[in-house]
This record gives structure tokens, sequence and C-alpha cells, in this order.
């Protein structure tokens, strides 16, 4: 393979300027993180440990293998969303290694409004689900949860993808053989109740976890039959009198061994049908995309920097090199796994989007994975490119895309605009994750473009009223759609609403695409099947 | 030379006597009980009879079983090994009768050395020189007192018929005589039935130094140097070692005709030990003289160069001695550690258990191993917790030493607790490199050959936490896995957008310390016990390199069942990983301590069933390996009922009685 030469030069005054920039967004964001961590603060936590039971980040600990990573995901979700904190919308989701095998992990957080559902947790839920459900992970829930947030019922419990989608999911998954498997760790009220009913086995900690379909309140209104919440839905009512559980477990540590034993147990193979090879660190230091990437955004830089930086050895066997040059496509490893990587060079032309169609078919021919690198304002425009037409060049790659039943994995590491982001996977085109850089950018269109397109709008209104903007005026004009586009563009606000899986440090960006790309091959590549092109 | 010999005994010494047997053409008899029937030593020889049921005074002591092996197996000579009936002359006798020969001194050799008061008595007349004390007949307690009082304190009570530590007192002031007497009395009485006590001076610095000597049957007698042996633990040998540090020619020359000398005067032949306590000053005092082959005979023969059960086994059969005084030369220096089942640390509480791992270091011309142990054997309650004698040879002290540190660290035994880590502390402490030897030296150096100091806990923390992360990641890596690169398999604790930290909670020195190891990318970040330690390192199979504040360093990391131990330069870590506490223990048995410690016997019931008892009252007391245990009430409470008697055995961890606490005011 071909070995990618850098052209950085960490002397370089803009190579410190941008490292700068860069660090300090990374700072932000694991500063965000580290906040976020604390779920509902100090005071709900020493309640919540003083009844005996283990904080969600503990019971992770002691539910994943000793040492073994945790891709979390959806971390910033519901940041700035309601009008109180939900730190991580209440729920931990992520991928770790129980037993040995890659599985998702949902963790109520009861020190966040006692665990309840608002519409972001439920939406965490269900994005976490469907990436279960695509890569074939065994589901682990950790329930402890007051059941749906109900002053926001209507946002939470009526729709499609609202908080019944959980149980639906765990049915069809089920239905998959793809285990599901909960401990009751503390209250599953209501349709909570649902959650360990609906698992394949389940687990209920003794004094302290109940489920009931309703609670010693509405059981009193209702009937008035007054009844303690351990007599009504305990341990031992579950275990030895109603069935809904079928292990008994003595305090937190013990649900969390027996749900370990329970993986143990599954019996199932990582279906391996793909060529790994043993990995090789990248020939360059990975710090080093900080300073790479431009700190004003407008800024063009050569994706080939970054691809150096994440890929086996930092070999890229490049496809078409010399035909349309503003889309990068090649084949690489990753943590030894083979890929397709379609990164961005530049705006999209017709050229470089057939390229992208071709390059796109061949690895779903061949079951390689693809990998989006996305940093694109859009396809170009104008007449010529029009009448060279451009939107069925564009809708080639975007079919291809749409199309390829290879796992695909999508890094928004700059701009992400207009419909460059349907032709490099971007949310709508279900990539199996999808995560951002600190500095990505995310809407419609660029928030320059925008503003001039509004501004034109309202210019030629007030041409037609016989009147005219100043400059002043139209800086003005454009301001609020300048900041408004900054705030929804920006990765927290994308993230916070789950329009990605999570934000992420740019040097672990090798990492969390190895570890994504393993936990995808738990399910095996089909063929796929492309519709009429045009041509 | 007799044609087949029958080795009265197990263990080690039977699978050695075989050894040699084997090389001189001589068929071999093994005997064993119910409980050995597939030992090695069985295995080992060519025939092997059963004598009897698994407790040794059912099997191994029972005299005639033994000559009746001998007789139906045609055995011309038997063996006894060393404890047994090594030197019983009733049973030398019934030999005699039997028409067998006993490798071994004559009846009357055994039954003048039998009692050390009489052993005593003859060595005065034959003007060897013996440490001052009273040796009469007369055992009334005052008169006893005012032979000790006379002599001077601190005086040593021994029975008259004891042996290995047992009915034996230190007496350091008047006024704890009377107590120490009616304790080594009682203790007497019930091992040997007899409570006879001598009273001696005690020395305070003394070493002990024991001279191997060797007669035949023509009178001849030569010395084969000496043994160190004061490095002991309750009076029993841990490390031996010949020969002994700053030995002169001149005082080798004196110990050796002296011990000939005492030979001489009870007519010795064969293999034969003369214990001296070596003072200080130079000046040596008689104890006593076995007359069997020694446990610790090994480093004599690596430093000789000659096989003592071949000589025994010429003795025996009326050959000459192979060698005159001035053709035995000294040649290096050899050591000898006992490797126990036992837990050092929990003063030597006996252990059993089966070896599910056991992995020796390799033998080589410097280092042997003797044991009679295969891995998959069971360390039982019936007999010696010894798995095995670990030997090392080279040409100086300090080069020896260093072979024993790292065969020692070399050992791998997995099923139950062993006292390898402490022989290893033993073997890299610094007073016992300088060779600072004497009785004493392990209660004086206590503290540091069990690592008790603030700066040991610190390191040895640090240390265990990166060996545990290390090990796990090691165990983790060699499963095997279709998709075997896969980063899921990565260890360090990886987490998005957060430090890398891991929490393990460690068992050190006896306490639970949490730590928090965070990952830097290169290395840890370690807090432990309030201090953080950046330390990295790598464990290539049971090799631990790790750099410590710019200081490589490397050691050696065993894993066991029990735990880990790190081997390191300065000393041995053990540690274990805790885990969480999942709520499966019944509260009620954790809080009892009303289990036996160990294998033992009940030796008394100190209450009657049904007795209210007050906290910390003794209930029960029960013995195993020589030592008396002492159950105590853990709460003030009711004793329900026993559950053993006096005289049975028990299994380590059997409840030994029903209690039940006072309900709390």
């Amino acid at each position: 393979m071909s070995v990618l030469q850098t052209r950085i030069n960490p002397r370089d005054e803009d190579f410190g300027r941008n490292r700068d920039h860069m660090q300090a967004q990374v700072d932000d964001l694991r500063a965000k993180v580290a906040e976020l961590r604390q779920g509902g603060g100090e005071k709900a936590q020493a309640r919540h440990t003083a009844r005996g039971k283990l904080l969600p980040r503990e019971r992770l600990n002691a539910l994943l293998d000793p040492g073994s990573p945790f891709l979390e995901l959806s971390q910033l979700a519901a940041h700035e969303v309601y009008d109180d904190p939900v730190p991580g919308a209440g729920i931990i989701t992520g991928i770790g290694r129980v037993a040995g095998q890659e599985c998702m992990i949902f963790v109520n957080d009861a020190t966040v409004k006692g665990g309840t559902y608002y519409p972001l947790t439920v939406k965490k839920q269900g994005r976490a689900q469907t990436i279960a459900a695509e890569n074939r992970l065994p589901c682990l829930y950790l329930v402890d949860s007051g059941g749906a947030f109900l002053p926001l019922q209507d946002e939470v419990f009526p729709d499609r993808e609202h908080f019944g989608h959980a149980f639906y999911n765990q049915a069809r998954m089920s239905a998959r053989g793809i285990p599901q498997i909960a401990a009751v760790l503390g209250s599953c009220t209501a349709g909570g109740a649902y959650l360990p009913a609906m698992a394949d086995e389940s687990i209920i900690v003794k004094n302290q976890g109940t489920i009931f379909l309703g609670g010693p309140p509405l059981v009193k209104a209702a009937t008035g039959e007054v009844v303690s919440a351990e007599e009504l839905g305990g341990a031992d009512v579950h275990c030895r009198t109603s069935g809904v559980t079928d292990h008994y477990a003595n305090n937190d540590h013990h649900a969390l061994q027996l749900m370990r034993q329970a993986v143990a147990r599954l019996n199932r193979v990582k279906p391996m049908g793909t060529d790994i090879r043993e990995p090789v660190e990248p020939l360059y230091p990975v710090e080093d995309i900080y300073g790479a990437i431009p700190a004003d955004a407008r800024k063009p830089f050569d994706v080939r920097e970054v691809i150096a930086r994440v890929v086996d050895g930092s070999e890229f066997d490049e496809f078409k090199a010399l035909y349309g040059e503003t889309l990068v496509c090649g084949f690489a490893r990753i943590h030894g796994y083979p890929v397709g990587i379609v990164a961005n060079n530049g705006i999209l032309f017709g050229e470089s989007a057939v390229k992208g169609a071709h390059f796109v078919e061949l690895c779903a021919q061949r079951k390689t994975p693809l990998v989006f690198l996305q940093n694109i304002t859009g396809f170009m425009v104008g007449k010529q490119y029009e009448a060279g037409g451009i939107a069925r060049h564009g809708a080639k790659m975007v079919h291809a895309v749409a199309c390829a039943d290879v796992p695909k994995f999508t890094v928004i590491i700059g701009g992400s605009f207009g419909a460059g982001n349907y032709a490099m996977c971007g949310r709508a085109y279900e990539p199996r994750f999808l995560f951002m850089w600190p500095n990505a950018r995310i809407s419609v269109m660029g928030g320059e473009q925008a503003a001039g397109v509004l501004a034109t709008v309202k210019q030629d209104q007030l041409t037609r009223e016989g009147r005219a903007m100043s400059e002043a005026e139209i800086a003005a004009f454009k301001q609020p759609i300048l900041d408004q586009y900054e705030h929804q563009g920006h990765p927290y606000y994308a993230s916070a609403r789950l329009w990605d899986d999570g934000v992420i440090d740019p040097a672990d960006t090798r990492m969390v695409l190895g570890l994504a790309i393993s936990a995808s091959l738990n399910a095996p590549v089909p063929e796929s099947r492309f519709g009429v092109f045009r041509m | 030379m007799f044609s087949k010999l029958l080795i009265a005994n197990r263990g080690e010494i039977a699978c050695r006597v075989i050894k040699t047997a084997r090389r001189l053409g001589i068929a071999t008899v093994a005997v064993y009980s119910d409980a050995d029937r597939d030992a090695l030593h069985v295995e080992l020889a060519d025939e092997a009879v059963h004598i009897g049921p698994s407790p040794a005074r059912e099997s191994y002591l029972v005299i005639d079983r033994i000559i009746e092996a001998a007789r139906a197996t045609g055995a011309e000579a038997i063996h006894p090994g060393y404890g047994f009936l090594s030197e019983n002359a009733a049973f030398a006798r019934a030999c005699s009768e039997a028409g067998v020969t006993f490798v071994g001194p004559p009846v009357a050799a055994i039954e003048a050395m039998g009692s050390k008061s009489a052993a005593k008595q003859i060595m005065e007349q034959a003007q060897v020189p013996l440490v001052p004390g009273y040796h009469g007949e007369d055992q009334d307690p005052a008169l006893l007192k005012k032979a000790a009082d006379d002599m001077g304190y601190p005086v040593l009570l021994k029975a008259t018929a004891g042996g290995g530590g047992k009915g034996m007192r230190q007496v350091w002031a008047a006024d704890e005589f009377d107590e120490a007497l009616a304790a080594a009395k009682r203790e007497s009485s019930a091992s040997f039935g007899d409570d006879t006590m001598l009273v001696e001076k005690y020395l305070t610095k003394p070493r002990h130094v024991e001279v191997q000597v060797f007669c035949d049957n023509h009178g001849n007698a030569v010395y084969l140097a000496e043994r160190d042996c004061s490095v002991q633990r309750r009076h029993q040998k841990v490390i031996e070692e010949a020969p002994a540090p700053g030995m002169t020619a001149q005082l080798r020359r004196d110990m050796g005709e002296t011990a000939i000398q005492a030979a001489r005067a009870i007519g010795y032949s064969g293999a034969g030990t003369v214990e001296f306590l070596l003072d200080e000053d130079g000046s040596f005092y008689f104890m006593e003289m076995n007359t069997r082959l020694q446990v610790e005979h090994p480093v004599t023969e690596m430093i000789t160069g000659q096989d003592l059960v071949e000589w025994q086994l010429l003795v025996a059969s009326d050959a000459p001695l192979p060698l005159a005084q001035d053709e035995i030369r000294l040649h290096g220096h050899a050591f000898e550690a006992r490797v126990y089942a036992e837990d050092a640390a929990n003063d030597f509480l006996p252990a059993t258990g089966t070896l599910g791992f056991l992995r020796p270091p390799e033998e080589s011309e410097f280092v042997r191993v003797d044991t009679g142990v295969r891995q998959g054997d069971e360390i039982s309650v019936f007999y010696d917790p010894m798995i095995a004698k670990l030997i090392v040879w080279d040409e100086t002290r300090e080069r020896a030493l260093q072979r024993l540190a790292s065969a020692l660290s070399d050992y791998r035994i997995g099923g139950t607790v062993t006292n390898l880590d402490f022989l290893y502390n033993l073997a890299t402490c610094r007073p016992f490199r300088e060779a600072e030897l004497d009785t004493g030296f392990i209660t004086r150096h206590g503290e540091l050959i069990f690592h008790q100091r603030e700066q040991d806990l610190q390191l040895d923390l640090t240390l265990a936490a990166l060996s545990l992360l290390l090990y796990r990641q090691q165990q983790a890596a060699s499963r095997n896995c279709l998709d075997p690169w896969t980063p899921w398999q990565s260890h360090n604790g990886w987490r998005l957008n957060e430090p890398h930290a891991q929490h393990l909670v460690l068992h050190c020195h006896g306490q639970d310390f949490p730590a928090v190891a965070e990952w830097l990318g290169q290395g840890y970040r370690i807090r432990v016990n309030g201090h953080d330690t950046v330390v990295q390192g790598e464990l290539e199979g049971d090799c631990l390199r790790f750099e410590l504040a710019g200081h490589r360093q490397r050691g050696t990391l065993a894993a066991t069942d029990e735990g880990f131990t790190l081997y390191l330069p300065a000393g041995a870590v053990q540690f274990s990983e805790v885990r969480p506490d999942t709520g499966e223990l019944d509260a009620s048995g954790a809080a009892g301590g009303l289990n036996a410690p160990m294998n033992g016997t009940v030796v008394t019931l100190l209450v009657e069933a049904g007795a209210a008892v007050a906290a910390d009252q003794p209930l029960l007391v029960m013995e195993a390996m020589k030592m008396e245990h002492t159950i105590r009430a853990p709460a003030a409470g009711t004793v329900d009922s026993f559950l053993f008697q006096p005289g049975e055995l028990v299994d380590g961890g059997a409840e030994l009685l029903r209690f039940t606490p006072d309900e709390e005011a």
C-alpha cells in the first residue's frame, strides 16, 4: 500500500494557532462532559448511595469487563434543551464489552429527575436500540427509573418513536435473536415495567428493585388498598410469586455479576467474515490533527493529513486519484479492519460525485465498510454546472450511498451543509454511527450563504417598494441570521438533539472508528441492491 | 550390598532414598497409607505395600505392619527416612529380630540419645561441652526454679522426651517461671505422655550449627563439615546452609572432632548429626544428637559432592566409609529452603489443599528440588505440610544466595497458601545477606521480612496495582477470539472525552486499599493510600518490567488461586484483588470465627455446652502442627453445642461449635 506523506510543519505559526484553537474546543468539550458526569449533582448522588445503590457509572464499570473501553453515545443529549438541566437526558447509553462480547448498555440515572423519561431520553434510548438492532448487539438494561416525565407526556407517549417503541424494539430484536437482558436496580414503574417484562432474562435486587404497573399512590387512589412498594412489586414478589423476574440478586454488585453470567452463557460467536490484519499505528502523531485543521473554518485543508493520522500505518491506496479530485476515495485499514474512505477535499463537482458513486458501489460489492469524512459546503452551483447535470450526478452518489448496505460510519470534521450532507452519508442516510468534531458545523447551508440569500430576498422586496438598504442595514439584517446559524449549527446543539451519536475529540477518531467498526461486525454484511441510477 | 530395600517413610525423603537406591541397582519397596495410595513415592518404587489408614499412628508408625511388609516383599533392609520410626529404638530392635537390616545406628545408640537428659549425662562423661543446666530426675517445681535462679535468666525449659519445639519454653524472668513450667509440662504430657523437664541456660544470640558425622562398623568415623540452621521459627528450621558462614578451619576441626567424640561415646554407626549451640565468642555446646539422616542433609551433599544415602546404605551393608577425613573436600556454598504449605503472615498457620498448579524451578547443577508431590496431589491434614526442599549451590555464599532468591521467585504453587514469599523475603533481606545469623533471627527482623514499614507499603501498593492491571491485560489478550486485534480488547479503561480511569480494590499488607489508575497514554498515574505515583511497565510472561521515577527495574509476578506474589530484588509482595461484596456470604458465618483456622485436633473444650460466656472468653483449644490455637467467644453469648470432642481431627474451616450472641442491649 502507499504511504501518505505529510506536509504539516509543526513549527508553522498557523499550526500553533490552529492547535490552540482546537485544544480550546476540546478542553471545553471535556469540561462539559465532566460536568454532565455528575448526573443530578452531589445531593442527589448522596441520597442515591445512602440507599446502598451504586451510582450509574459505578454500575457501568462493575458490569463491563475490567479495563475495557466504553463507547458512550449521545453524551450531550438534552444539553441546554429543557428549562431544567437534564444531564445526559438522564440515561447513559453506549457500547461496552461484557464477558468478551460487545453489548449495548442502557443505564438509567436515577439521580437525574428520578431517572424519568424526557422526550430526549426516549430518543436517546431509541437511538441506542437502533444501533443495537443494526449491529446485532445484545441489549443490557440497568433499570432505575420513575417512568415517563409526566409534564411532557405529549412528547413522550403517543408517537411512533415514543416510549412504547422501546418495547416494540425489544420484542423485534428478541425475535431476531438479539438478546435482551434487564436488571431492575430501582423503580420500574408503569410503562417502564415492561422493560424487564419484555426482556429475555431479568434480574432484580432485593429490597431495592420494584416493578409495578401502578405504584402504591395510584393503587390507593384507584382501590383504596394500602400497600408498600416492596409488597407490591419487590424482588420476592416477582421472583417467588409473579414470575416477572428470573434471578434474585442481593445487591447491585450481585445483580451485575448475574448479568455478566447471563451474557457469558448467550452462546454467540461474532461472525467475522472480513479480512483482518494486525493493526499498525499511524506514522504521524495523532495530536498533529489539531494543528492541521485551520482555525478559520473557511480555509481549506488537505483531508489526506487527517486520513494519514487515522489509518493503519498511514497507508492509503487512493482510487481515481487524478479524477474528480475534490473527493478523495481510497482503501485503508483502521485497527486492522479494511475500510473504504470517502473524504471531501473541496466542493463536490459532477466528476467527484460520479467517482464517489463508483467507489461506494465498489465497497458495497466487496462488503468493505465505508468511512465518510465530511467537510462539505455543498455541490457546485451555477449555470454551467446545472446544465452539466450536476443534480443528476449528485443523485447518483446519493443513491449509491443510500443503497450501499455495508456498515457506514460518518465523521463530520468540518462543515456539513446542504445536499453535500446527503451525499456524504448524513444522519438521514442511516450510517451505523455518526460523530462530529467540536469544530464542525451543520446546517442546510452556511450561515453566510443563508444570510446572503435572505438579504437578497429582502433587498428585492425593498427594491419593489422603491427602497434600498444601506451597508449597515444589511449587516444589521444579517447578524441575527448569522447568530442563529452559528448557534443551531454548533455540534453541541446538534448532539443535544441526537442529530449525531456524539461529539468526539479529533485525536480519538481512530479509536472511536475502530470500536464502531468492530462492533458493527457483530452483524453479517448483507448483499447490497441498487435501484435506478439516473445516467 | 542388599538387593532390595524397603523405605519406611513417605513424601520427599522416600523419593530421595528411592533415587539413590535405583542408581545403585537396589530394588525398592514403598509403603503407603490410604491417603498415599497414589503418592509419588509409591509411583517411583518398584513395589508398594499398603500398611493402613491415613493417620500415621495407624500406618507409618505401626512397626508390625512395616516389618510384615518387608518380610512379604523379601526386602533385606529398611531405610526409615527421618521422622516417623527413624529414631525409634523398638523399631530398630524389631528389624534386627526379623532379620532385616535397619539402615541406621545400633539400638543402643538410639536409646542413648532418645532421652535428652540421659544423652547429656553421657556427653558430660565424654567431655563434650554442655550448656549449663539441670537434667535431674527430681522434678519438684521449686527445685527446678532454684536451678533456673542459680544459672540466671533467661533459661530454657525443655521436655526431656521432646523434640521439634514441643514442650519448650523460654523464661526471661523469675516471675514467669511457674506459668511457663506449667504450660511446658502440659504440652509435653499431651505430646509425649511424659512431663519430665530439664532447665538450661538460655544463650541470647546463639547460632545453631550442627556437624554431620558418619561412622562405620569398622571403627572409622569422619565429619562432613557443618550446617548452619540458625534461621528458625518456633524451633523449626527454615533455611539451612553449609558451610556455616564465618567458620574457621580451626573451629571446624574442633567441632568436628568433638562431634566424633560424641558419636564414639555411644558406639555410633551410620549417619548422625551432632547439634551445637555456637555462642558469639566461638564457644560451642552440645545440644543433642540426631541418630538419623537430617532433613537438611542435601546442603552437605552439595558442598562435599557425596551422596549421604549411598553412604548410609554402604555402612548398613558393613562396607567401610568411602572416604577418610583428609579426603573430604568442601567446595562452594549451599542453601536449603523448606517450602511449606503454611500462612507465614498468619503466625505460620499450616495449610492444606490440592496442588492445582505446580511448577518448580528448573533443576540444574545449581538447583535441586527434593519433593514428594506432583501437580494435582494433595497436602493433607494427616502429614507434615512440607511441599519441597529447594536446594541451591554455587561457588560463593553470595552467588548461591542469588540463586536461591531467583529459584524461589520461579517456584509456582497453586491451590494452597505457601511460605514462598516469606522465604524469598528472608533470603533477600540485608541481615541474612550479611549472614548476621542467630536463632532469634526471624523474630528480630520480623518487620523487614514481613514488609511492615510505611515506605514499603506505598511502593508495594503501587506495584500491586500496576501488576494487576497488566495481568488482566495479559489474560484478556490470551483469550482466543475470532476478532483478535479488536480495540475492544484494549485495557486502559478507555472512555470518550473523559480520563481513562480504572478502579480497583487491593488487598495488601492485611488491609483493603481502593486504588484508581489513570492511563496517561504511556503508563499510569496510580492513586492509592492518599498518594499519586506515576509508573509504567509491561508484563511479558511472568516478568514484570517497570519504571518508577526514572528507575527501571524488573520483578517476577506469580499468580495463584490465592492471589499474586510479586518478587522484587528487595523482597516479595503478596496481594490480591478484592472482589466486590455480592452479599452472598451469610452474615452470621462471617461474624463467628468459630470455625477451625486449619486442620488439626481438638485438644480441650474449656466451657460446657449451654454455658453463657463473655466476649473473648476462651472456648476451645485445638492443636495443629505443633501449635496450640485457642478459639474465643466473638461476643458475649451462649455456646449452644460443640461439634467435636477432644481428640477428634478437624478439617480447616469446619464449624467447631454453635454460638448465639446475646441480643444487643
